[in-house]
């Protein structure tokens, strides 16, 4: 379960020996973007001989690898032999490298018995949009990130503040995610310094159904966990409807402060209850 | 044969490595007063882990932890090896 | 012998017992200045040491209000060289890294005892390596004060540097064209130095307002300059943008609220690093938050501050010195800004000082151990970085002295088994918070009591200790050379710690 993810450079001694401490539910440690081509080796080695011996980890581990069509793609998955990770970031999704990365994963756990391996489809071009239904039904996806920047820049527009650019796409993934009962995450908020910006950000995607937001920078985690957290009131009314359905529990359905509440509303209630466990909320 | 990895980052390295006719590993460190011993033996160690002989090894070390050392070296001996 | 902070100290030397032992002392106090009938201004500095016949193995002193801008310990400095006058004894309140021509003074034997708060730069680096032929001695803001008044250390001439002064000798630091804001490290020198020599560049009628009063100056010195103003005022404004130092920031602030420590009529203090700014920041939103009006803020005063004062969260500053161009400007025209001494700062023979009224600090630490006791004075491998300043000072008056620090600085763990100097000892200092957990004093049973169910990551000190070596491996024990070239003096004048010569080779 997530509310933020972290994008950490692969490279960067400094960062990559503090993941723990930030305040975000996942780290990405990055080996695609953030890394120069010629200092792939370099990073890898580094985010592998800290995944093996740091005694201190974030809760949970994402490794953002290069594209299945790279030739870094198989040396960087052997860094999930650390055990250490938790889910495969995938550049580009789009059926096809669902396809692909597929048959190289089932033949990567069976050599080296692994179970299953997570995946989180990161959805950055107009093709990943139109296919996603065709691979967000795959059982090894946990989540669909959309990548807002790389989509802007393949359909050649802006990206905007107002976000207009983005909501056929941000819906498309909400949907697809939702419907399959994973974890839709929405695209980072680029300008690390305004604040005001990044929590209407956050506000908007969370009102349209994003679950969780990715970072790329600690010092926006804390907005981001706020708005994508289950608010204190929230949280009150949930308790009082798990409570009384405890109560109740013979009925079915109930009135609470003149409200019918049934199944849907109760089920609604321990999911809030749910996520601010997970979050240490409650 | 010549590798170069890392950089003079705080927390990070650069490790240079070239052939030479005899092993010796030479440590600058800003934290050389408490780390040395540990520095030294994590560049051993990954000599002989991967069978490097014969190397001279120079670490500038800005405050790295030993899995980065580790790491830079690692580079810095593939870097080597392409280096033909 | 080993004293009350279980460090080592000469047997004939006076030790350190506890942070309270001078509650069981009397006050020290020398007869002050005699009254001047007038004043006399000069033009030349040669002049002030002729007529006062300053010669070899006198005490000089002087305050560091001018900081990095600082240029009249350096024409004083020139003058001694001139003259080549030998085991001379300086009392500045602190040395900034500008003083540069110190140095070959002390090398030469010029300058062969010193007395001051707080040292860096290249003077601090020789003394570390042993070539001042006397001893350093290391005091607190409030200790200093008490020093002076209790004739402790006698001083022969104090060169005060001072920005404004008018025909009747009265001094201030508000205006000028080196305004530094406040003078409060000045004032036991004033009052209590056999002769006072005001440096000044800039000469007025007559000031309606002052801070030091002319019946105690016997001489004016004008030049042309006495600091360089961009040296002056060499405060972080800035906020850390640094996630750690945000994290621990934002942890201390939230510990303050959960501690009800953030509530009408309260005071603090902080620091002026950029960690301590995050602090107040953050302060400043439970504040407004909770519509809370504090009582005062006290120290080295920022823009930060001056702020707070300024939209009514807070109803008055004590400040002994300026940190920016902000303090010293609403120094000059807030009525609610008010100067402090050093004295009333921090002396612990004052009836009831500025530091004992805090209800809690945010301090700094290059060092802590098991024990908490501080260090910052000097570095892990003993060379002078810093001094106390007000720390011992209002670590001992607050009612909760909370260190702030990573808890890992370039893979050097900041807890020791033992620091490297003692600076505060440990029983005045309360809670440690660093990016991977917090931990309280085992002395303090309230605190603890009172964050027992809290969702705060407290741990034992011992525990942050074993994490941090899990992290960094373990760092190598640093073997002192035995040579002790100083002392840490306590704030009631006992020894708190010895300073040793650095060891070659680091």
């Amino acid at each position: 379960m997530f509310r933020s993810l972290l994008f950490i450079p692969g490279n960067n001694p400094s960062m990559l020996q503090n993941a723990d401490v930030f305040l975000t539910d996942a780290v990405i440690f990055d080996l695609e973007d953030a890394v120069s081509i010629k200092e792939k080796h370099n990073a890898r080695n580094l985010v592998k001989n800290y995944l093996q011996t740091s005694t201190v980890l974030p809760k949970q581990v994402v490794l953002r690898v290069n594209s299945v069509d790279s030739i870094y793609f198989g040396e960087d998955i052997k860094l999930l032999k650390t055990k250490k990770i938790d889910y495969l970031l995938i550049p580009k999704m789009n059926k096809e490298t669902m396809h692909k990365v597929d048959i190289v994963l089932n033949d990567f756990e069976r050599k080296n018995n692994l179970e299953q391996i997570k995946l989180i489809a990161l959805i950055e071009t107009a093709q990943g949009i139109n296919e996603i239904d065709y691979f967000a039904e795959n059982k090894r996806l946990s989540a669909l990130f959309l990548g807002g920047e790389d989509l802007a820049n393949d359909l050649e527009i802006k990206r905007t503040d107002s976000n207009n650019e983005i909501h056929y796409a941000r819906s498309r993934v909400i949907f697809s995610a939702v419907a399959n009962g994973i974890i839709p995450i929405d695209t980072p908020y680029t300008d690390i310094n305004n604040v005001e910006g990044l929590r209407k950000d956050s506000e908007q995607a969370k009102e349209l159904g994003m679950k969780a937001k990715a970072s790329i920078h600690p010092n926006q985690l804390e907005i981001i966990n706020e708005v994508f957290s289950p608010s204190m009131d929230e949280i009150d009314w949930a308790r009082d409807i798990v409570r009384l359905s405890k109560e109740n529990s013979d009925i079915g359905v109930f009135q609470y402060k003149g409200k019918m509440i049934d199944k849907p509303i109760i089920e609604k209630a321990e999911k809030i209850i749910n996520k601010a466990k997970q979050f240490g909320i409650m | 044969m010549k590798g170069i990895a890392g950089s003079k980052e705080s927390n990070d390295c650069l490790i240079t490595i070239e052939s030479a006719n005899s092993t010796t590993i030479e440590i600058n460190s800003i934290v050389g007063a408490f780390f040395y011993d540990q520095i030294m033996e994590t560049v051993k160690e990954t000599l002989a882990e991967n069978n490097i002989t014969n190397v001279k090894v120079i670490v500038d070390d800005k405050g790295a932890l030993d899995y980065t050392i580790k790491s830079r070296l690692l580079t810095a001996i593939e870097r080597m090896k392409e280096d033909v | 012998m080993i004293n009350g902070a279980k460090r080592y100290i000469p047997d004939d030397m006076c030790a350190f017992i506890s942070s309270k032992n001078h509650l069981n002392k009397e006050r020290k106090l020398i007869e002050r200045k005699q009254k001047q009938l007038n004043t006399v201004f000069l033009d030349s500095l040669s002049d002030v040491f002729d007529i006062l016949n300053i010669d070899s193995n006198m005490v000089l002193s002087f305050h560091h209000h001018l900081r990095n801008g600082d240029k009249v310990i350096q024409l004083v400095a020139e003058e001694i060289r001139k003259r080549e006058l030998k085991n001379l004894h300086l009392a500045p309140s602190s040395i900034f890294p500008s003083y540069t021509n110190l140095v070959n003074l002390i090398k030469n034997g010029n300058i062969t005892n010193i007395h001051t708060n707080y040292l860096n730069g290249e003077v601090a680096k020789v003394i570390s390596q042993g070539y001042l032929k006397g001893k350093l001695i290391m005091n607190t803001h409030g200790g200093r004060a008490r020093l002076i008044e209790s004739g402790d250390l006698g001083i022969d001439v104090a060169f005060i540097a001072c920005p404004v002064v008018d025909k009747y000798g009265n001094g201030s630091g508000a205006v000028g064209k080196s305004a530094c804001g406040t003078l409060g490290y000045a004032i036991s020198d004033l009052e209590y130095a056999k002769k006072v020599v005001l440096i000044t560049d800039t000469v007025v009628d007559k000031l309606d307002n002052y801070q030091l009063d002319g019946q105690f100056v016997d001489y004016v010195l004008t030049v042309d300059s006495i600091g360089d103003s961009s040296g002056i005022v060499s405060g972080t404004t800035q906020i850390t943008n640094d996630p750690i130092g945000l994290k621990i920031a934002k942890d201390c602030a939230n510990l303050l609220d959960f501690l009800g420590l953030i509530k009408n009529g309260f005071s603090m203090q902080t620091g002026a690093g950029k960690t301590s700014l995050a602090v107040v920041k953050y302060v400043e939103e439970i504040m407004k938050k909770n519509n809370v009006v504090g009582e005062f803020a006290s120290g080295g005063i920022t823009k930060a501050y001056v702020d707070l004062l300024e939209q009514g969260l807070f109803k008055k500053l004590y400040d002994v010195q300026c940190f920016d161009l902000d303090a010293v400007q609403s120094f000059q025209k807030n009525k609610n800004h008010l100067a402090m001494s050093a004295s009333e700062y921090g002396n612990p023979f004052e009836d009831n000082p500025i530091c004992n009224k805090l209800d809690f600090v945010i301090l700094g630490a290059t060092e802590i151990d098991l024990d908490f006791n501080v260090n910052v004075t000097t570095d892990s491998l003993g060379n002078l970085i810093g001094g106390s300043g007000g720390h011992a000072d209002i670590a001992y008056g607050a009612d909760v002295t909370i260190i702030i620090s990573p808890l890992i600085k370039s893979r050097i763990p900041i807890i020791k088994e033992e620091v490297m100097t003692v600076t505060t000892p440990g029983s005045d200092v309360d809670i440690l918070i660093t990016e991977r957990g917090i931990s309280i004093n085992p002395k303090r049973l309230d605190l603890r009591q009172k964050l027992k169910d809290s969702s705060f990551p407290i741990f034992d000190i011992k525990e942050l200790f074993d994490l941090s070596h899990k992290i960094t491996g373990v760092p190598k024990k640093i073997i002192n050379n035995k040579e002790i070239i100083g002392f840490v003096e306590y704030r009631d004048g006992t020894y708190l710690d010895c300073i040793y010569k650095v060891n070659h080779g680091f």
